[in-house]
């Protein structure tokens, strides 16, 4: 047995006995319930081997967030020139309130409202007489003080669903009275399913439902097709991601024609069954609507991978393979152009980070896409979980990103985490804000990789020279060398020197 | 190309560039079927007209950015100011990585809170069985000495009740018989964060001091002399509370600070992660009741809990988030009246100090007009500052101030000269204070981090004093209480005077002979 390997047997074993150690916490039927969601990788194995998209456990201080997160904070927020409403309770819709951090370019509370809070603000007469009539006049009052906004949506929170409001109805009859307009109810309450997951997938149905279904063939997108039209779907422009990614893809020949959702209109949505390609970074919250409008548009879709010049390559090739040799010649011309740029960045930060271990846990795609952005560096990741993945995601991610030994967590909560980092004691975390200074606190370097920490892009050949630069920012900073008093270092050392 | 492994240029520049520039006119001219420009224009003009405000007031059903959060908030910012204490909010769990992420990007500090996680089948059945497993779970893994619930708006309004739900959980041995459960309703869907602060602390004090839900005798109060110190939803608690206990301790007052998130809020970078830290202890909480007197900092935020503690025999007094000299000094003499002592000399030449440095900066101060927004005791502590520095508060708006309120700034209004234009705007939001930005052009806005928005779009510099400020870093570790806090806060207001004159006045052979090295 080579060393390698026994590391890996060792590495195994130590993670097996972590998992029950964990367990080990809970009441009988928790600890039931949460094995299933723990696991150590096996090489050759088809999935994770965890079970996944199930109801969270009361009381563990799950990561997860809800139904409405997914629609309002994932997919339709992002759209720039609809006004998307947060209906119910003032509360979601003000945590929420610009924290994604979805980029875009447009006048603010004139043509664009991305960045701004709209809600019913449900008063108790409102859970008792019902909000469909507050609602309808809500809508008048946006197309007065905001008459340049292209479409309306209503996000409902947890008590719609509850009183039984009719916001169907309410946005049919408005969007007659306006001649036509889109306005589009989403039955996206918090207590639906188990996790943002299903935000999402409601999400997706909604734009089926209301502006696939309902195109009027004649008011189609005004431009002449090309036999290079794409859309990117599931890049929601986080810190400039999309533009990070969409650059390539018109460097190569392509044309982009619809950014799914960030950055977005209303006119991309319904301009994309024009597209030859749906190119899909984020599968779990938009593969949906890409099989929708394969279905019925005949519109193949490629997933690929933005993270890292490893993957970038991988992905560019991929998506050229879709189309002639014009566009072939194109992707290789682009990876020629950014190689420089790649080695240059690994060179400088490579031999900063090499053998430096992550920890990862995050939402839909990143728990597996960004693996190959840390393994360009050097890096390896040794344990990685999902919020809210199913088990397509995991397939994924074990065919195709971890390594042997890995260990997996589904629906992670706090204490697990906490241990699980406790005894692995990885050189980075990477995972959200409720994190962050959890682990910080323990001394260990982290990433939000949700936000990018308030920095990105992170996607494409550009966003990859900032990810290194931000991880060798986090691992390599001073401060992690004063986390321990100088005093308790020396005691430290004494007690081991007497052993 | 416009990046560089030597240099790596992230967002603030890199679109910038003419790559970037270039893609993004083409996306915006051929495929986001965009407004025609000058009609963008016209709107954006018109936006800023009377004739927009009032329809802009005119709004009976649209709420937009409000300044308020919801009450489960105010309910998890409470628990996590006592001893080992883990909030718990009955309902939706995506409602819990809210509150979670928001006092995280405030106070860059983990909170610690659990959700009941209920789903569809709870909205049909009820979330008893959440309650059950959810307790457990919380008492078996973080080994908490309290857990204190809460609700979401989708426990409310299925009528989940929590009393009776607490009680079955505990015969169902979720967490043992005596473990303290305290719990409070704090439906979404009335008042908004600083409601859920008072029922929630309400629930907290009662729990302890009337019989922990009929499963003990009632404390009876025997008055020791000593004080109880109620801060209110604050986004300064950790600064605050801890010159608060400094002043005390300064007056030789005997007090417990009820709900002191100071040090949770407030933790090292050592190695360790300290879920718990400092809090009031439980058994100071019950032994409050035994207090002669209960202080409120924050009237608004206390509107149930300081009746109910006065009807336990204290003498209570609420104040309004006080900032200005004289509201410190009728915090002080409050103080030492109700604990028989007298305000030591050191506290006197702190004032002294205060008011010196009014005296060296108040010609910047005096008569410029600030517009003033956040919850009714901070505005109203920082109007009566502003009033103390000669400047004029000439638009006050709270989302969340109720009618008492408002009648209270009117009153504090015309109690000076430089009230006298002033105006108060309450259940109104940011949409309604841009217009009046516009129509009514105030020198500086004092509000939370959204108020970027108004800054950018109305020109208006931004003094950040409030909640949440995600944008800017440490600010909740100085105090805003106090003869110190209010050197704090006029300190913050000068930085932003100054800086203001200095942005006005650097471009060099124009207007740089107004560049005074020495203001």
């Amino acid at each position: 047995m080579s060393v390698a390997n026994e590391e890996t047997v060792d590495i195994k074993a130590r993670n097996k006995d972590l998992i029950k150690e964990v367990l080990a916490v809970y009441p009988e039927k928790t600890a039931k319930r949460r094995a299933k969601h723990l696991n150590v990788h096996e090489q050759g194995k088809s999935d994770c081997g965890v079970k996944s998209n199930i109801k969270s456990i009361p009381g563990v201080m799950t990561i997860r967030g809800c139904a409405y997160a997914g629609s309002k904070g994932v997919v339709w927020g992002p759209i720039k020139d609809m006004v998307h409403i947060s209906h119910g309770p003032v509360g979601c819709g003000q945590y929420s309130w610009s924290s994604r951090r979805n980029y875009f370019i447009g006048v603010t509370g004139v043509d664009s409202f991305g960045t701004m809070q709209f809600t019913s603000d449900f008063q108790e007469k409102d859970i008792v007489f019902g909000g469909d009539k507050k609602l309808a006049k809500l809508m008048d009052e946006i197309q007065e003080l905001f008459p340049l906004n292209n479409g309306i949506t209503v996000q409902s929170e947890c008590p719609i669903g509850l009183i039984g409001d009719d916001i169907e109805a309410v946005s049919k009859v408005k969007s007659k009275e306006y001649g036509g307009k889109t306005i589009v109810p989403v039955r996206c309450e918090g207590f639906r399913g188990v996790s943002q997951s299903l935000g999402h997938h409601i999400a997706n149905d909604a734009v089926r439902d209301y502006i696939f279904d309902k195109q009027d063939p004649a008011k189609l997108a005004a431009f002449e097709s090309t036999p290079y039209d794409v859309a990117i779907i599931g890049d929601y422009n986080i810190g400039g991601d999309a533009w990070a990614s969409r650059i390539l893809l018109e460097e190569m020949g392509l044309r982009v024609i619809a950014q799914w959702s960030g950055d977005g209109t209303l006119a991309e949505l319904e301009a994309t069954p024009k597209a030859k390609l749906n190119v899909l970074h984020c599968y779990r919250s938009m593969n949906y609507i890409s099989r929708h409008m394969e279905e019925k548009f005949g519109i193949p879709w490629c997933e690929y991978n933005f993270f890292g010049p490893t993957k970038i390559v991988d992905s560019l090739r991929k998506i050229a393979s879709y189309f002639d040799d014009k566009i072939k010649e194109g992707a290789e011309r682009v990876i020629a152009k950014y190689q420089p740029l790649m080695d240059a960045v690994v060179a400088k930060y490579r031999p900063r980070l090499e053998g430096k271990t992550v920890m990862l846990y995050v939402g839909g795609l990143r728990p597996r896409h960004v693996i190959g952005a840390y393994e360009d560096l050097g890096m390896v990741v040794v344990g990685t979980g999902y919020e809210f993945a199913h088990n397509d995601d995991y397939q994924r991610t074990a065919q195709h990103y971890v390594k042997d030994g890995t260990l997996i967590y589904d629906d992670v909560n706090g204490y697990e985490f906490e241990k699980f980092v406790e005894k692995v004691q990885p050189d980075l975390v990477g995972s959200g804000i409720k994190e962050k200074y959890v682990f910080q606190k323990m001394g260990v370097p982290f990433r939000q990789m949700h936000s990018w920490d308030y920095s990105g892009p992170y996607h494409g050949y550009d966003g990859f020279a900032i990810f290194a630069r931000d991880m060798d920012m986090a691992i390599n900073a001073p401060v992690w060398k004063m986390a321990k008093a100088p005093w308790k270092e020396e005691a430290a050392a004494k007690a081991i020197a007497a052993e | 190309m416009a990046q560089n492994a030597d240099n790596v240029l992230d967002h603030f520049d890199l679109f910038r560039g003419p790559e970037y520039q270039q893609m993004l006119a083409n996306k915006a001219e051929k495929f986001e079927g965009r407004r025609d420009p000058a009609e963008v224009e016209r709107v954006r003009e018109w936006l800023k007209t009377e004739e927009y405000q009032e329809k802009n007031f005119a709004r009976e059903a649209l709420t937009v950015n409000p300044a308020k959060a919801c009450q489960p908030l105010g309910a998890v910012f409470v628990a996590v100011g006592f001893e080992g204490t883990v909030p718990f909010v009955h309902g939706s769990q995506g409602c819990v990585a809210y509150y979670r992420s928001h006092f995280s990007r405030h106070f860059k500090e983990p909170t610690s809170c659990v959700s009941s996680s209920m789903t569809e089948d709870a909205a049909v059945f009820g979330g008893l069985n959440n309650m059950i497993d959810g307790l457990a779970n919380t008492h078996a893994m973080y080994k908490p000495k309290m857990i204190a619930v809460s609700t979401t708006c989708m426990a409310e309004v299925i009528g989940d009740d929590l009393n009776a739900f607490i009680k079955t959980a505990k015969e169902k041995g979720s967490v043992p018989m005596d473990f303290d459960v305290p719990f409070a309703h704090t439906p979404a869907f009335v008042g908004s964060h600083i409601t859920g602060y008072d029922n929630a602390m309400k629930g907290i004090i009662e729990h302890f001091w009337d019989g922990k839900a009929g499963t003990t005798e009632k404390l009876v109060p025997t008055p020791n002399g000593s004080i109880n110190f109620i801060g209110g939803f604050d986004g300064y608690t950790v600064g605050n509370l801890r010159e608060i206990k400094r002043i005390f301790n300064e007056m030789g007052v005997k007090y417990t600070i009820l709900g002191d998130n100071s040090d949770v809020w407030d933790t090292p970078t050592d190695g360790e992660f300290r879920m718990y830290d400092g809090g009031t202890t439980l058994e100071d909480a019950a032994n409050a009741v035994h207090a002669s007197a209960t202080i409120s900092m924050q009237e608004y935020c206390t509107e149930k809990t300081l009746p109910m503690v006065a009807e336990h025999g204290h003498q209570v007094a609420a104040f309004n988030h006080p900032i200005s000299v004289k509201a410190t000094d009728k915090f002080l003499m409050t103080v030492a009246k109700l604990a028989g002592v007298e305000i030591p000399a050191s506290l006197e030449k702190e004032r002294g100090r205060l008011v010196d440095a009014i005296a060296d900066s108040s010609a910047h101060i005096h008569g410029k007009k600030f517009a003033i927004y956040g919850d009714p005791d901070l505005c109203y502590g920082l109007a009566e500052f502003l009033l103390e520095l000669g400047a004029e508060p000439t638009t006050v708006l709270a989302t969340n101030g109720n009618k008492r309120w408002e009648e209270k700034m009117k009153a504090l209004f015309a109690s000076s000269p430089f009230g006298k234009d002033c105006q108060v705007y309450s259940q109104k939001d940011l949409w309604h204070l841009r217009s009046l930005l516009f129509t009514r052009p105030v020198d500086f806005l004092i509000g939370n981090t959204y108020g970027k928005y108004l800054e950018r779009d109305t020109n208006t510099p931004l003094i950040r004093i409030g909640f949440p400020i995600f944008d800017r870093h440490h600010k909740h570790r100085y105090p805003v209480w106090g003869y110190q806090g209010g050197l704090n806060v006029l300190v913050q207001i000068l930085d932003k005077i100054f800086d203001t004159m200095d942005a006005n006045t650097m471009i060099a052979g124009k207007t740089d002979y107004s560049f005074d090295i020495i203001r």
